[in-house]
């Protein structure tokens, strides 16, 4: 039976190494087949984190030869795989142990954003009125599955740590959904700018190019949440008429 | 190492999903201090997978519907084994729990009128999910995380409770490790609530994730809880077959609900071959008015593909046993065909079941909208659970509630698609609201010394025990029980294997208890695996158990030495309990008698 070669990334904090380990293929294989079955049989402590197997669940980010994806979604037929296949944890994050990094500031970060306040019922059993317009427009942001390989690649945290200044790209994403619901009435194009930095996003696109969901991150939730803050916070004219506006109510 | 974190809450969650978040925002919401610990990462649980759609008589694509005829179609679909207080409260309340969701940001796909939109699944007299595309689960579980966590709630995820722990009969905590440090932890508590969903992981091919492993069911089961319905094992009917790797990942009912036929290899549409007396009236008998049922005709009937899972999961055995199957051992699902009625067929295809379309093109290699699915049973969720009060969903054993899958009653011999993600919200809020009055009225119970002593020595004995030369691993004992349950106790059952299979769910039971595991502590998941073999012999055992006494066929229940319905079985329920020596007894109950009202509405709904 044919085999493929992995090298597997093993150890914690304090330090570790890439292992090769050799496993059989089968058709239709993904990768994290391929890391169950050496957990099986070679490696019964190898630390790794999944839940559904099928790109759901958003829990197997790593690093599959050097790209961000979930490994329940990268088909070994898709890699070459007369070379060892490489398998390294996501970058962004403190390592825990093998393949399982510690995401933990993820959930801290989506705390800090102001949560989801609708405008009053149009019905008087309680519920709204929407469009299914309405509803397409969220929902590409609300297919995010926080497997966070967004987060994983963007180089304001994975590589300049501006961990307390970004809240990086999925949680631009979440922003964008609740600023864009139907419903919604909250404003959080302040926090935006200053605490949530969405001012450092520089636009290079690499969040949409690794997204799993094929969500268009930059183009369709970062730039329209760029456009919202530079309106609010910089427009010198919608300024004036505010100014006057307020005057004239007063 | 070595120390004990302590924690002290009012009401502690063991689960996140559907259930246990919503357990978590009631129980919050009356003034309890709320624990929820989770074996994976908030918002990841098994509810993220439901695809279809959330079942409650809105009424807003078909005013006719009404919390009488979901009832109706609840207990028809059960096979009036549900417990029928839960069914009546599932559906009285279940439109007002998908209101809140979208209070708490959810959102639905819409009808016209701009009202949330309802698709057609099996068994539903009317359309009746509230969806959005095919990823409701995510919604769902999106929004009651995001929600949730504004609530106060304290989380701690990536901790498994392994132990329950009981003042004389009270539950009054639990007993659990930290996957990453593997560092123990107490959780006090005035009540608990099981949520910790299902057991597909005792089978080989299933739709459920890793964290199936009947957690709830078996630490209630050890606790002293009556377990019911155990017999009754959903295989649903449209499961990837190929590839392999990908063997029993889910293909949503919602592909039949929007045109989707079945196929056998001769091309022929084999559901219209058997329909059960108990649906003759509601099926279409012609391919033509199956179409215009999906499509929104009120007056036609609705196509077989639609009719209870149970019946489809074993018209598909039949075919592929019969030698009608398809290459790879299933049959075909076609939703491609649809271009012959619809002008935008491969559009409205991808924007009707996007995670299908997504699903069939990147682990198949399929455009579903060219060419037809492969699709075969399987195992997909468990009637049977927890025996709980239909009001408050506390189990016999004081101090310890259940909510969602883990939890019997609502479902009885077989679930209705969107019946789940319904049942989560409906008895996720019950169960919250009553726990956290238990705790308020009981305040804190003793944790004992003793008990964490015995829970610890339990957790740390497989490390203890360390590598053995020749043994197989924790890996392998699991494949070899996921084996013997799929082909002892799967779709179609028989005394003989069913005895031979609680034989060997003893001997593997052994084998498992006496395994050692090397490695350490930390985020060792060969040692997470051994300890979660406890909880799948047990539930294992349950259902093989309860397969066995019921010497019947009835809903998702099929023995091929007694094909037929039985009535006086239809009045009695399997209950297991464990015994004074340790071991597990079968029992049969009579169910509660249905009040005459309901009765009435049941027959008026023929």
């Amino acid at each position: 039976m044919a085999t493929a070669t992995f090298k597997i990334w093993r150890g914690d904090k304090t330090g570790g190494e890439f292992k090769e380990y050799t496993t059989e293929l089968s058709e239709g294989m993904v990768v994290l087949d391929a890391i169950h079955q050496i957990q099986a049989d070679q490696a019964h402590d190898l630390a790794i984190r999944w839940n559904c197997k099928a790109g759901k669940c958003g829990s197997c980010s790593a690093e599959v030869n050097g790209m961000p994806k979930i490994m329940c979604m990268t088909r070994l037929s898709d890699l070459p795989l007369d070379r060892p296949v490489t398998v390294e944890p996501m970058k962004a994050f403190p390592l825990k142990k093998d393949l399982v990094t510690d995401v933990s500031w993820n959930y801290e970060v989506k705390k800090r954003i102001r949560p989801f306040k609708p405008r009053a019922p149009d019905f008087e059993d309680g519920s709204w009125k929407m469009h299914q317009s309405d509803v397409d427009r969220v929902m590409e942001f609300r297919k995010c599955i926080e497997c966070y390989l967004c987060q994983d690649v963007c180089h304001v945290l994975r590589d300049h740590h501006m961990h307390d200044e970004f809240i990086g790209p999925r949680f631009l994403v979440y922003s964008a959904a609740l600023e864009m619901h139907p419903l919604d009435t909250e404003d959080r194009t302040d926090d935006l700018r200053t605490d949530q930095g969405v001012g450092l996003c520089n636009i290079t696109k690499c969040c949409t190019k690794v997204c799993p969901e094929g969500i268009t991150i930059t183009d369709n939730a970062i730039i329209p949440l760029k456009e919202r803050v530079a309106d609010s916070a910089y427009d010198p004219i919608g300024k004036l008429v505010q100014l006057v506006i307020g005057r004239a109510k007063d | 190492m070595g120390e004990i974190t302590r924690h002290k809450h009012d009401v502690l969650i063991i689960g996140c999903g559907g259930a246990g978040l919503r357990a978590a925002i009631e129980a919050s919401a009356a003034g309890a201090s709320v624990a929820v610990v989770s074996k994976c990462l908030l918002g990841k649980a098994h509810t993220v997978m439901a695809e279809g759609g959330m079942a409650a008589a809105l009424g807003n694509v078909d005013e006719r519907d009404s919390w009488e005829v979901h009832f109706a179609d609840t207990m028809r679909g059960g096979q009036y084994l549900n417990n029928w207080r839960m069914a009546e409260l599932h559906a009285k309340e279940s439109p007002n729990r998908v209101q809140e969701l979208e209070a708490w940001g959810a959102v639905f796909d819409r009808t016209k009128e701009g009202r949330i939109l309802q698709r057609n699944f099996g068994g539903h007299a009317h359309p009746r999910l509230a969806h959005v595309g095919d990823r409701t689960g995510l919604e769902l579980i999106r929004t009651l995380q995001d929600h949730g966590v504004h609530q106060g709630m304290e989380d701690f995820q990536e901790c498994t409770i392994t132990r329950l722990l009981q003042d004389g009969e009270r539950v009054v905590g639990a007993f659990g490790y930290d996957r990453e440090s593997g560092e123990f932890r107490v959780f006090q508590a005035g009540a608990v609530i099981l949520a910790t969903g299902g057991i597909g992981q005792t089978f080989k091919i299933t739709s459920n994730s890793w964290e199936g492993t009947g957690d709830g069911h078996s630490l209630g089961y050890h606790a002293g809880a009556e377990l019911i319905d155990m017999e009754f094992v959903q295989f649903h009917p449209t499961g990837m077959v190929w590839p392999p790797s990908v063997r029993g990942l889910l293909v949503t009912e919602g592909v039949r609900g929007e045109g989707g036929i079945l196929k056998n290899s001769e091309g022929r549409r084999f559901m219209f071959d058997d329909i059960p007396d108990l649906y003759v009236n509601q099926t279409a008998d012609n391919p033509d008015e199956g179409w215009r049922y999906v499509t929104g005709d009120r007056n036609a009937r609705r196509p077989p593909e639609l009719l209870t899972r149970d019946h489809v999961a074993r018209c598909i055995v039949r075919e592929v046993q019969e030698g009608r199957g398809s290459p790879h051992g299933g049959v075909f699902l076609d939703i491609a065909w649809i271009k012959e009625n619809i002008a935008d067929a491969p559009d409205h295809i991808k924007r009707k079941l996007p995670s299908m379309y997504h699903q069939f093109k990147e682990l198949a290699g399929i455009d579903i909208t060219v060419e037809p699915m492969e699709v075969g049973p399987t195992t997909h969720y468990v009637m049977g659970g927890l025996r709980v009060d239909s009001d408050t969903q506390m189990s016999t054993v004081p101090g310890l509630f259940a909510a969602g899958e883990c939890a019997a009653g609502l479902h009885g011999a077989n679930r209705l698609g969107g019946n789940s993600l319904s049942d989560l919200v409906v008895f996720g809020k019950r169960a919250g609201e009553a726990a956290a009055a238990f705790a308020n009225e009981r305040g804190m119970g003793t944790v004992l010394d003793d008990e964490i002593d015995l829970a610890k020595r339990e957790a740390l004995a497989p490390l203890k025990r360390g590598d053995q030369p020749g043994s197989v691993g924790p890996y392998k004992v699991q494949t070899e029980l996921q084996d013997l349950m799929q082909d002892k106790v799967g779709i179609i059952r028989k005394e003989d294997t069913l005895s031979e299979a609680v034989e060997e769910i003893g001997t593997i039971a052994d084998k498992g208890a006496k395994m050692g595991v090397g490695g350490d502590r930390h985020f060792n998941t060969g040692w997470h695996t051994g300890l979660d073999l406890h909880h799948l012999v047990t539930v294992a055992e349950a259902c093989a158990r309860s397969a066995l006494a019921r010497r019947e066929s009835r809903g998702a229940h099929s023995r091929i030495d007694y094909p037929d319905k039985d009535a006086d079985w239809g009045k009695h329920t399997v209950v297991l309990k464990k015994g004074s020596d340790g071991t597990m007894e079968a029992s049969r109950d009579p169910l509660p008698e249905i009040p005459q009202e309901l009765r009435t509405i049941i027959e008026e709904q023929g």
